[in-house]
């Protein structure tokens, strides 16, 4: 199958300048980007193998002795294309803070406690329908010092690759109902409101497992078309 | 049926014990700064730089990512159907240092088709990612010494005073070929990005 990759379809994400977000000032282009068609090079991306993904990566209450402290959860959805089509075999990398907020990055100083149990890492493949699965604990809000009391809604950080490298996506996958949308200058850097609520999770009462977990769903849909229109 | 895209966001300051782990967390990486496989045929060659942003400060929480074709010029991507020789992946991936630094080792890529049937002088592809940058921003990288770039369709497109910046400069350390290619995310000197 040949596809295509609309660059109209680039409308949905933010701009790179987004003053209320304080870093992109310095660290966004001033100078036009040059638009070009896409050649071989656009078209094709990374095809990973079997050993990118091991068994367990996709469960991150057992990386550790003990499980971590906080609201286990399972996130899961599918990977599609601007078709509708899932895209298989797709390569889902995901970190996070702890149920406190904490990242076990060096960076991260906050006076909120180290979890032992959890690193935060995780990454699966997607299957055949483009279904991904992940069990985790649900992240807690942090503070950060974009403005006087900055505190970033709670958020898992999402990394997939598609059909070509044009298509690869980092995101951030939201919760249901957060009080702190309407302050967070990254969620809101996404103008178009449609687009935003694409980053909220579903919670999904289906898939929760009774005396376990709860469940969030989060469909992603990445550039790529198909070449040809499909025949009705 | 069309659907919407995902919107991106950030990558943020605390990615590298997902994505680039490199030994300092409890994470095996997917992916590594070193492309080369013992079977690929072609040139081995390192390519090295910094990345500062506005006020020419290394950025160092960046993250480069890297697609290219092997030394025939040919992707390891069902897209591309031509036959190759080797296992080359052609992606590589690795986190800027405290100097905002990275270094790559992989192969010299071949010419590859372009447009009309023109081929493309050899390029490899960048994806840059930081805190700050809402989306990643693509680059090129061309090589100094390939008499093909007066000839490059992309290369034309770019405006004459900004082409060097998409170019890298060799040069020979213990006898291996290293190109240095420094990206600038603004600026008078600003890399030339694409939209694609
Ligand atoms: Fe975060």
């Amino acid at each position: 199958m040949t596809f295509y990759f609309p660059t109209q379809s680039l409308s949905a994400f933010p701009p790179r300048l987004s003053p209320a977000y304080k870093s992109t000032p310095k660290r966004s282009p001033s100078k036009p980007l040059i638009l070009m068609k896409h050649t071989l090079s656009e078209l094709t991306g990374p095809v990973y193998g079997q050993d990118a993904v091991q068994p367990g990566d996709d469960d991150l209450t057992r990386q550790h002795a003990g499980e971590p402290l906080g609201e286990r959860i399972i996130v899961h959805g599918r990977v599609l294309d601007e078709d509708g089509r899932p895209v298989p075999n797709a390569l889902v990398e995901v970190w996070q803070a702890n149920a406190c907020g904490r990242y076990i990055h060096v960076v991260d100083q906050h006076p909120a406690p180290i979890d032992p149990n959890f690193t935060g890492s995780g990454r699966c493949k997607t299957d055949a329908n483009g279904h991904y699965k992940f069990v985790t604990v649900k992240p807690g809000a942090y503070p950060w010092g974009n403005h006087p009391n900055a505190w970033r809604p709670a958020h898992i950080h999402f990394s997939m690759f598609g059909h070509s490298f044009v298509s690869r996506l980092i995101t951030q996958m939201y919760f249901p109902g957060d009080p702190l949308f309407p302050f967070d200058p990254i969620f809101n850097s996404v103008t178009d409101e449609t687009a935003r609520n694409r980053m909220i999770s579903v919670f999904d009462l289906e898939n929760t497992v009774p005396e376990w977990a709860l469940a969030y769903r989060f469909d992603i849909v990445l550039r790529g078309r198909n070449q040809t229109p499909m025949e009705s | 049926m069309t659907l919407g895209i995902t919107p991106s966001q950030t990558v943020g300051p605390y990615f590298a014990y997902g994505l680039t782990p490199n030994g300092k967390y409890a994470w095996k990486d997917t992916f590594g700064n070193n492309l080369i496989t013992s079977d690929a045929a072609g040139e081995r060659i390192r390519i090295e730089g910094q990345v500062f942003d506005a006020d020419g400060a290394p950025v160092t929480d960046s993250m480069l990512e890297i697609w290219q074709a092997d030394a025939q010029g040919r992707y390891a991507n069902p897209a591309d159907p031509r036959p190759r020789n080797s296992t080359f992946q052609g992606f590589g991936r690795t986190g800027t240092d405290g100097d905002g630094r990275f270094v790559f080792d992989t192969i010299k890529p071949g010419s590859v088709p372009g447009p009309d049937d023109k081929p493309q002088a050899p390029h490899i592809l960048v994806a840059v990612f930081a805190r700050g940058m809402l989306r990643q921003s693509y680059t090129r990288i061309y090589f100094g010494d390939e008499p093909g770039n007066a000839d490059d369709p992309i290369l034309a497109l770019v405006p004459a005073d900004r082409r060097a910046t998409l170019i890298a400069a060799k040069s020979v350390t213990n006898g291996h070929p290293v190109y240095t290619f420094d990206i600038r995310l603004q600026g008078d000197a600003e890399t030339v990005f694409f939209e694609i």
